[in-house]
């Protein structure tokens, strides 16, 4: 789960991390009065759970409340990169002497957690690691033993003295953070050096572990403040893995491999698919039904696909969901389904017996996928 | 022979009284595999339809020479599981277990990497080496004894060119299922150096999918330490391009994660990347003709 930036920099500052003065506005006018309490100029930045708002215009300067209000009320109105914004951060200005970069991150290659620092920050940080990798130390730090002082001298070596000691103790605290909250990444770019020699985080991207939010439910709360689609908030709160796109096969499948081949080959077979809908391992006729009500209640869908291989999942479970949601939903449009493995031939069975007009069985993965491509065509038609 | 399942496999299974934990013992154990203890805490003395429960490992082993574990209880409990089994000293430790928290595995990983025990998953459908042994959740039916061996991250996939493979006719020496979280145990590289060690596999089949760098890595490995004929499936083309926070995870890997950055550096290794799974199963009978 990725945080926005504000709430990275409330966990920041909570595990001694310093970061700039800063208030939350959900309107125009908040921003006004917000940017009023700050002595009349602040930066007002976009919150997203996306990179790239410097260059993409999310991050403004102002230097009125007038200014402030409108910024808001653009970034609210226009969101960012087709993502709604329901929020802004209107933070105070400072005086910058230097950019550093700091990140510490569960690096999946060795199981380790990788710290990393660099003497220069700012949204060039990609290509500096490629162009003059030397210029950013890093250190795997073994979570058995975790992060001690000579690992914070060696990444620190660059920097004078004085700097140092504040950047080891902003490296402390992301550890800190990385550890205690179970975050998988901790980044600051840029971590500044002002010009009165504070070391502040002027960004703050954090991503927690969704597997640990069991034992984290203060963050797990934040979760009620990212904006979500009502279809997908459906499909969340029934256990299914959801996700909008924007083509014409609804598609159900089950173990997320299994749906992203599927959505490959509708592809390959002409058709793009509507969504990603994963029913999971062991699913209930139930929860096939209530996903088959998901997919049906897009209108872009011209057909849907179901592609089951049942290994925990039984096929006979799957073909009483399906015939359980056409008893509560009289759909348009044709469901191709696709059944293999546990219990498939009594699964299609089922099917075949209940003789129900709207759906048509194929044997084979990439024969449903041509089907429901050429069903979504006529349906387009 | 096979990779690490086989006849000599005996399997201890952690969690075996609750309802995913009996229903795969005894599906493993039909399958022919020695399933020959189960270990739940309080539950000593009992059995699941003749296959004795104990309290701990270390009892089970004493009692039954168990060597290999087999993991189902739940994501709070399973690191202590992996670590129960590892002080054990068993040859494997596979963990079906899902949502195991990223850190807790850090963790568990590094104390492993002191131990002589082999870890499979989390997160994962287990081992299969057809006709001789199943450890794991994967569908015996849809195997078949063979030499191919495959290694997959994810499990359904797995299913579907398995399936496709043996109903071409062609068997499997083992499939591994080495799960799709971030820290993992036996991965791309590691089976593919035990497959090409192992006379009784002639080709390697590679599923990966979106995400990481294990397909680049096992890239890598390939052009240098494969001999035997490689054939890969990358899942996610048509994926939504992931939202991407910040750089750190791109200067760690300098790779962009994409299917098609995957496929590109599989096929720049000489491996052929099928882009169905059925094309997967073609390839690989082409390359056995």
């Amino acid at each position: 789960m990725d945080l926005y930036e504000h709430q990275g920099k409330e966990i920041f500052a909570r595990h001694g991390i310093p970061v700039p003065r800063g208030i939350v506005a959900e309107s125009p006018d908040a921003a006004r009065t917000a940017c009023e309490a700050l002595g009349g100029s602040a930066v007002v930045k976009v919150q997203v759970q996306v990179g790239g708002r410097g260059k993409g215009g999310g991050i403004v300067l102002v230097d009125s409340p007038d200014e402030a209000e409108r910024a808001a009320a653009r970034m609210l109105a226009e969101g960012f990169k087709d993502r709604r914004v329901n929020r802004v951060l209107v933070e105070e200005r400072l005086p910058i002497r230097r950019e550093l970069y700091a990140a510490i991150l569960l690096d999946r290659s060795t199981g380790t957690d990788l710290a990393m620092v660099a003497a220069e920050g700012g949204v060039e940080i990609e290509e500096l690691a490629r162009t003059r990798p030397g210029a950013l130390r890093r250190l795997h730090v073994d979570p058995e033993i975790g992060l001690h002082p000579y690992h914070l001298r060696r990444l620190t070596g660059a920097l004078p003295q004085q700097t140092r000691d504040l950047v080891e103790n902003v490296l402390a605290g992301l550890y800190d953070v990385l550890t205690r909250e179970d975050a998988t990444l901790v980044e600051v770019n840029p971590l500044v050096e002002l010009e009165d020699g504070r070391v502040v985080a002027l960004d703050a991207k954090v991503t927690v572990d969704d597997n640990a939010l069991f034992r984290r439910p203060e963050i797990e709360m934040l979760k009620s403040s990212f904006p979500i689609d009502p279809v997908e908030l459906r499909a969340r709160d029934a256990g299914l893995q959801y996700v909008k796109l924007d083509g014409e096969v609804g598609v159900i499948g089950n173990g997320a491999g299994l749906v992203m081949s599927t959505l490959d080959v509708v592809q390959q077979a002409g058709a793009r698919a509507a969504n990603f809908l994963d029913v999971g391992g062991g699913a209930s006729a139930e929860m096939m039904a209530t996903s088959l009500e998901v997919i049906l209640s897009d209108p872009s869908v011209r057909s849907v696909l179901v592609n089951i291989f049942g290994g925990i999942t039984r096929c006979d479970l799957v073909a009483q969901g399906i015939l359980g949601a056409l008893d509560r939903v009289t759909p348009t449009v044709k469901i191709v389904v696709r059944l293999d493995g546990t219990n498939a031939e009594q699964g299609r069975r089922i099917l075949e017996e209940a003789v129900h007009p709207q759906i048509v069985s194929e044997p084979t993965m990439l024969d449903a996928a041509h089907r429901a491509a050429d069903l979504a065509h006529a349906g387009a038609a | 022979m096979a990779i690490l399942v086989d006849d000599t496999t005996r399997v201890v299974v952690s969690g075996i009284t609750g309802r995913e934990g009996t229903f795969h013992a005894l599906r493993n154990r039909a399958y022919g595999t020695q399933v020959v203890a189960g270990v739940t805490p309080g539950k000593a003395g009992q059995d699941v339809e003749g296959i004795p429960v104990f309290d701990s490992i270390a009892d089970a082993v004493e009692e039954t020479d168990a060597n290999t574990s087999l993991i189902f209880v739940p994501a709070r409990f399973a690191p202590e599981a992996i670590y129960e089994a590892a002080d054990s000293d068993l040859r494997l430790i596979v963990c079906i277990t899902e949502g195991i928290p990223v850190r807790d595995m850090a963790r568990a990983a590094s104390y492993l990497r002191g131990k002589q025990s082999t870890l499979v998953g989390p997160n994962c459908p287990g081992v299969i080496s057809p006709g001789r042994s199943n450890v794991g959740i994967i569908p015996g039916e849809i195997c078949s004894p063979g030499r191919v061996g495959l290694v997959s991250r994810s499990g359904t996939l797995t299913y579907q060119i398995v399936h496709e493979l043996t109903q071409r006719g062609i068997g499997q020496s083992t499939c591994v299922g080495m799960g799709g979280d971030p820290v993992h145990g036996v991965g791309f590289v590691d089976a593919l150096e035990r497959f090409e060690a192992d006379p009784e596999t002639d080709l390697c089949v590679v599923i990966g999918e979106i995400g990481g760098d294990d397909e680049e890595r096992a890239a890598a490995f390939v052009s240098k330490h494969v001999a035997k004929p490689v054939v890969g499936y990358i899942a996610g083309f048509t994926a939504p391009a992931g939202k991407r926070m910040g750089h750190a995870g791109a200067i760690v890997t300098g790779s962009s994660g994409t299917a098609q950055a995957k496929a590109d550096a599989l096929e720049a290794a000489g491996v052929k990347v099928g882009r169905t799974p059925t094309e997967v199963a073609e390839l690989v009978a082409a390359a056995l003709a």
